[in-house]
């Protein structure tokens, strides 16, 4: 992939296809390499640095359809400068791309195995095209669940999709608010209480999990508890990145560089460095 | 291979005016010299444009939070130890141009990076600077990523070492395996001997371009005798090096006391300033910034070094990962002494000393990982009784 005598911190141009609303502030563009060539294929749980001219650069995982990959697609939050800038794109504008980068979800060691996907918030980008990947392998899996949290119902986001999924009948999904106003009729409460309700052999059972710190933390304990092995459990982790490359140094968490060992960890390898504070 | 000449590795000795010599033809291949020069009290490494420029006479007096420099008796070329700033500053500039950019109406279009046609002659290297230099060749080449920058230079650059033959006050090379003697790393080391009326540079090739240099300038094959005095020197030197460092079981230590509460206590101190990191020989880290100019139509990315001590570094939409002094401390030391080994195979400090030099609260590193064998001890003891 890298060639070696490039300089690897060249943005390549993408051109904006669609963008489309998820929440207030939640936006999902769709888009194709500007030059016209195939794009680049991706595993579920990498990620992309996406620059905006002039503005900076930040990473974002992809949360399209790895098997259509000539479609490039992120979901980003308007939470600074440049996720903002990204989420005040227009169609036919463009920005800059380069990746992906990182340890992708372990999917392909799945088929056998009962996956419970959970995600809190806008953990669910990265965990999207592992949902993908897996539904278009349906039948290797054993049974398939995936418990989504968000903090309320606005912050919801694939809510479409969601509702398409909840329609299958080989696809549990779980959706729940922290909190909600009357009219919402659904679940609510936070993800690790959902748990329970989940139906999975903890013998053979692989849990991919991206959500906020203490969503994961509390998630992981209360899988312990119902006898899931550690090195069956896979978390993303989160950390500032300047060059997604394993050169500056800004994403390391212990041992790890988030960027190139990361974001998938698995838990039994990462567990003491979690479970410290400020690492 | 020409009769008489030295093999790589075999040594031979050079009168003390051979050193302007070897700087000539290195000028005259087109090596652009840099080596240890004398600025506003400090030593720094800086342009020569010849052997007089060296800070000839002159050695330094380097202790916890302080740099002093010294007339010294001897007319030494190499009378010194590490200067301030490393060599990292040419081989990793603390800020470069990675690209430009033009925007066109909607579309931008990224302009291929500046070439790096500097070509470095690095005059008068220690032998920790040396491993410092290997150090950063595992981080900038050995991927899955590599700099293209860091390479270009790295790999045009001649060294030609020196062996110390004045011990660091603050530098525990021997305690990190990386001095006093240069053993790798190197196309030409020199030892400098002055004993009595005879100065000589005792030169060992260490590659085939230091070999070449050497046979253009007239040398003799070293007698037992002259190397011998070189053992001596390296010896002394070993012995009376100011600090050491217990390496045994470092990573573990480092790892069981990652709660340790001493680590408030060097967060007390420590001004989070991040001097140590700036003179480091190995700290790599650097930020990434993007900017535009006033129209909005240009717009550059450029790589500057960064500093783990600042509160922005580990910065995430909603607060900072460590956000507190002694975390980011733990966070270097931790890096340098432990982390480092896993990530990179090698330890993160060569033992240099400049972080105890440099720091304006005169923390030291040596002094920091023995209090934590020494709270290690205590809790054992207290356990006992
Ligand atoms: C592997 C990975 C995948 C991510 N995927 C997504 C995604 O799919 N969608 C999405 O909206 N966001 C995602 N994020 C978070 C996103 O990168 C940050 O929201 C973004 O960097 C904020 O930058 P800003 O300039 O808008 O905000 P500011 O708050 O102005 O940020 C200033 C700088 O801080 C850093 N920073 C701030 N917040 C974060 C953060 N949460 N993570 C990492 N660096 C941060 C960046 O370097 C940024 O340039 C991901 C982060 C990582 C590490
Ligand atoms: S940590 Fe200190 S002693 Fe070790 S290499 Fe860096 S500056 Fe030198
Ligand atoms: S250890 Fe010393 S030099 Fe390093 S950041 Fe703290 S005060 Fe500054
Ligand atoms: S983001 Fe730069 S090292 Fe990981």
């Amino acid at each position: 992939m890298p060639d070696s005598l490039a300089e690897p911190m060249l943005p390549v141009p993408y051109r904006v296809l669609k963008v489309g609303r998820e929440t207030a502030d939640t936006f999902t563009l769709a888009l194709a390499a500007a030059a016209g060539d195939q794009g680049f294929s991706f595993a579920p749980g990498q990620f992309n640095m996406l620059y905006v001219f002039g503005v900076g650069e930040v990473p974002i995982s992809i949360s399209g359809d790895p098997d259509r990959p000539e479609t490039l697609v992120h979901t980003v939050r308007a939470v600074g400068a440049v996720s903002r800038a990204i989420c005040g794109l227009q169609k036919g504008d463009t920005l800059g791309v380069r990746g992906p980068y990182g340890v992708p979800w372990p999917v392909e060691a799945a088929p056998g195995y009962d996956v419970l996907v959970i995600a809190g918030g806008l953990g669910l980008a990265p965990l999207r095209p592992a949902v993908y990947h897996l539904l278009a392998r349906r039948p290797q899996y054993g049974n398939l669940e995936l418990i989504y949290g968000a903090r309320t119902p606005e912050d919801m986001v694939y809510r479409q999709e969601l509702e398409r999924w909840r329609g299958r009948f080989d696809f549990r999904v779980h959706v729940t608010v922290d909190s909600a106003r009357g009219d919402w009729r659904g679940n609510v409460g936070v993800v690790p209480n959902f748990i329970a309700r989940a139906r999975f052999d903890p013998e053979q059972t692989m849990v991919l999990i991206c959500g906020p710190g203490v969503m994961m933390r509390f998630t992981v304990q209360e899988l312990l508890h119902r006898g899931l092995k550690r090195e069956n459990i896979y978390l993303s982790m989160e950390r500032n990145m300047k060059c997604g490359l394993g050169l500056c140094g800004h994403c390391q968490l212990g041992p790890f560089f988030v960027c190139k060992d990361g974001p998938v960890f698995r838990y039994d390898l990462l567990q003491d460095w979690f479970l410290a504070r400020e690492v | 291979m020409s009769p008489g000449s030295a093999d790589i590795g075999e040594e031979v000795v050079l009168e003390p005016q051979g050193l302007q010599q070897l700087l000539e033809i290195l000028q005259r291949q087109g090596y652009q010299l840099v080596g240890p020069t004398l600025r506003q009290g400090s030593l720094v490494y800086g342009p020569l444009s010849a052997a007089t420029d060296l800070p000839r006479g002159w050695g330094d007096a380097q202790e916890a939070g302080a740099f002093r420099l010294r007339k010294l008796r001897e007319p030494m070329f190499f009378g010194y130890g590490v200067g301030q700033q490393s060599w990292k500053q040419f081989l990793y500039p603390h800020r470069r141009r990675l690209w430009q950019a033009r925007l066109e109406g909607n579309d931008f279009q990224v302009l291929p990076p500046d070439a790096d046609p500097v070509k470095f002659a690095f005059i008068g290297v220690h032998a920790c600077d040396l491993e410092a230099i290997l150090v950063q060749d595992k981080v900038f080449l050995e991927g899955p990523f590599i700099d293209p920058h860091y390479r270009a230079r790295r790999e045009q650059a001649f060294i030609l070492a020196v062996n110390c033959g004045h011990p660091c006050h603050t530098g525990f090379c021997a305690s990190m395996g990386s001095g006093p003697r240069a053993t790798r790393g190197f196309d030409l080391v020199l030892t400098e001997i002055l004993q009595g009326p005879r100065h000589y540079l005792l030169a060992a090739p260490g590659t085939e371009r230091g070999r070449q240099l050497i046979h253009q300038v007239p040398h003799q094959k070293a007698q037992p005798g002259e190397r011998e005095a070189a053992d001596q020197l390296l010896d002394q030197t070993t012995r009376q090096l100011g600090r050491s460092l217990d390496t045994r079981d470092l990573k573990a230590l480092l790892y069981r006391n990652y709660e340790n509460p001493g680590w408030d206590q060097v967060a007390a101190r420590c001004l989070s300033c991040g001097n140590c990191t700036l003179v480091c020989p190995t700290c790599f880290c650097h930020t990434i910034e993007d900017t535009t100019d006033l129209t909005g139509t240009q717009a550059e990315r450029w790589r500057r070094w960064d500093v783990c001590y600042t509160v922005d570094f580990s910065y995430l939409h909603g607060g900072s990962i460590r956000a507190t002094p002694r975390s980011r401390y733990r966070q270097w030391l931790t890096h340098k002494l432990a982390t480092w080994i896993d990530q990179f195979g090698v330890l993160g400090c060569v033992g240099c000393g400049r972080c105890i030099t440099w720091c304006p609260v005169a923390i030291d590193i040596t002094a920091e990982v023995r209090a934590l064998r020494e709270s290690e001890l205590t809790a054992a003891a207290a356990a006992k009784e």
